[in-house]
Formats: C-alpha cells, structure tokens, sequence
C-alpha cells in the first residue's frame, strides 16, 4: 500500500471511527462506513490539511470511495 | 505568512462564577467552539445548543470535553423547541450570564451567482434563522440574566460591503448588525451588552457552503494588513473579552477580528494578482 493510501486510510478510521478492517479500497464513505453528508465534508476538510492539496467542490462530490480519495490526492501531488 | 500569535487559550478566572449558553457549534472548527474553550478556559460553566442528530454527536463530546453537562437540542425555527431549551437551563441554572449566538443559514444555492436571483422564500429563510433567531433567543435569556448579561453574535464583512457569493447571507448579517444596536439599546436599563464579531474568513464546516471560499480565504490572507488569516483561538479571544466584565462598557459594537481586512479599500500593491496567487 502506498504511502498516500495508508495517511487516507488512517484518517478515515480516526474520522469515522469505524474498525480498520472495514477502510478497503472499494468502501464507499456513506453506504459501508456509515459517514453523513457532514462528515463527508470534514473528511474533504482532513484531507486537505493532511496532504497540502485543494479538493474543489466539483471535484469532492465524485469522492465516494476510499479509493476515489486515494487517486485524487496522488494526481494532485503528481501535478 | 504571519503565524497566529494566540495559538493556546490562556487559562485564569475571568469568567469563573459565570454561566453561558452557546449556540452553534458544528464540530471542533466552529467559531463557536473556539469561544467555548475560552470562556471555559477562564472558569465559565457553559451549556451547548445543537440543531438535529448529525449535529449532536459532533457537539456532544466537545461538550462533554469541557465538563459541560448541558447539551440540549434546539430548532431557532421552531419556538416550541427554543422554550424548551431556556426552560431547561432556567430549572438546572435559574439564571444566565452570558449567550453566544453562532448560528446562521441560507439555501447553498444562492450563495453563488446574483443576489437580484434570491426568491422570496430562500430570503425569508436567511433572515429568519440568521437575524431573527438572534432576537428570539435573547427574549428567552433577557428574563434569565438578573444580574445583567452578555449577548454575542457573529456576523461578517459582508454585511458592511459586497463580497462575492455572500449574497442574502450579507443581507441577513447587515440586519443582524441593526438588531446588535437596537437591542443594546433595549436592554441596555438592564446592564445586558449586546455585541458581535466580525470575523474574517475562516474554514468552518458552514463555510464550505460558500462559492468559492478557497478564493476568498486567499484574496483575505493576501490583502490582510496582518497578511494571513483569523483562527478560531483569536476570535475565541475577542468573544472572552466582549462576554467578561473586560468590556463592561461595551455595547452595540460589532467588532472585527478579522486581521484587519475591514480597513482595507485597494489590493496590496504586493500581493500577487489573485489569478496567479496559487499555492
């Protein structure tokens, strides 16, 4: 797992406070890990500060999946 | 960028003795919050309002974290619901010292775009839980606050001047800053203090329903005679002083904490132009 992955990863467990197990690639934020609307906000929030990227709008209403999260991040570092 | 000088909260006695009400906390990045852990700071005894489920079990461990014991649900819409809140502090408290207004709505999707497209309903909205909610909260606490009072809101440049996206917002906060004045003279014979905070831009979980707030949290670092943004510490700051005894001879006011933007009528001739001012 990349380095990215694993930071992602870890703020979704402390965010949502759901077991670590749960935080696979293909979990979706509101239909397997239980998050709200609010909290899909926070965690664009944590993110973020976390990375040092900008996460648009646009862009954070197509993050569902933990996996969604991961390759929008790397792409923006990448840039 | 400058740092934020007021990065802890300084602990003393302020506020010891004194009980207060605060309103409007979302999560641990509300503006409210930041004056929460202030006035607690300084030995305040404080009480949370929270508006629905999702809302509540944000604010119930901050609460909890600060030793608050009053954590009660209340819909500023609703009056039933905002008597059931001051009648439960009135039971556990008897009284109030001091009230912290944090609250405000307005449908996203005229936070973008042209005020001349606001409908009817989406400005009676605005106005009614950001403006009206202010004073039909202070008419519950005016009776808890025998030995005088504190009443705090939040308001925001844009209501002074146009700033973009703000729209109805703007309209909602300039008669939220009318009604600052008018009660400080109401309640002024009862030695209440009615004030706000002006605050500058800061990333709140409110805020985030603002159209491009990225920009305008860069144009407020940029442009700032302090050259960077306001933390929630700082405006924490501001609301330990307008909600002590500090200020006993403050009323009406709207204070900015917003390093000093307000002041400001032209671009800094140093700063980038905000089209190449990217990180």
């Amino acid at each position: 797992m990349s380095e990215t992955a694993e930071k992602v990863k870890k703020i979704v467990v402390e965010h949502l406070g759901v077991d670590e197990a749960k935080v696979t690639p293909e979990a979706s934020f509101i239909d397997d890990l239980g998050a709200d609307s609010l909290d899909t906000v926070e965690l664009v929030m944590a993110f973020e500060e976390a990375f040092g990227v900008e996460i648009p709008d646009d862009a954070a209403e197509k993050i569902t999946t933990v996996q969604d999260a991961i390759d929008y991040i790397e792409k923006q570092k990448a840039a | 960028m400058n740092e934020a000088p007021l990065a802890a909260i300084p602990s003393g006695t302020l506020m010891a003795g004194k009980r207060g009400l605060i309103m409007g906390v979302a999560n641990d990045r509300s503006i409210a919050w930041g004056i929460a852990r202030a006035v607690a700071a300084q030995g305040a005894e404080v009480a949370f309002t929270y508006q629905g489920e999702a809302l509540e079990k944000r604010v119930r461990p901050l609460a909890e974290s600060l030793g608050g014991r009053h954590v009660l649900p209340c819909d500023v819409t609703d009056d039933a619901s905002v008597d059931a809140a001051f009648r439960a502090l009135e039971r556990d408290w008897g009284g109030l010292d001091f009230l912290v207004h944090a609250i405000g709505f307005a449908d996203k999707q005229y936070l973008r775009g042209r005020y001349l497209d606001t409908p009817r309903e989406a400005f009676l909205q605005a106005l009614d839980i950001s403006c009206y909610s202010f004073v039909s909260v202070s008419q519950r606490a005016v009776p808890l606050m025998r030995n005088g009072g504190s009443l705090l809101t939040m308001s925001y440049l844009g209501a002074e001047r146009v700033t973009p996206h703000y729209n109805v917002m703007g309209v909602a906060k300039a008669a939220l800053e009318a009604s600052v004045r008018y009660l400080a003279a109401d309640l002024g014979g009862l030695n209440i203090r009615v004030n706000a905070i002006s605050a500058g831009p800061i990333r709140t979980l409110a805020a985030s329903g603002i159209g491009d707030f990225r920009y305008i949290l860069k144009w407020n670092q940029l442009n700032a005679p302090l050259r960077r943004n306001v933390t929630i510490e700082e405006v924490g700051g501001a609301g330990l002083y307008l909600l002590s005894d500090l200020s006993s001879g403050v009323t009406g006011e709207v204070h900015h904490v917003d390093c000093g933007y307000h002041v400001v009528g032209m671009k800094n001739p140093d700063a980038p132009d905000i089209a190449t001012a990217k990180d």
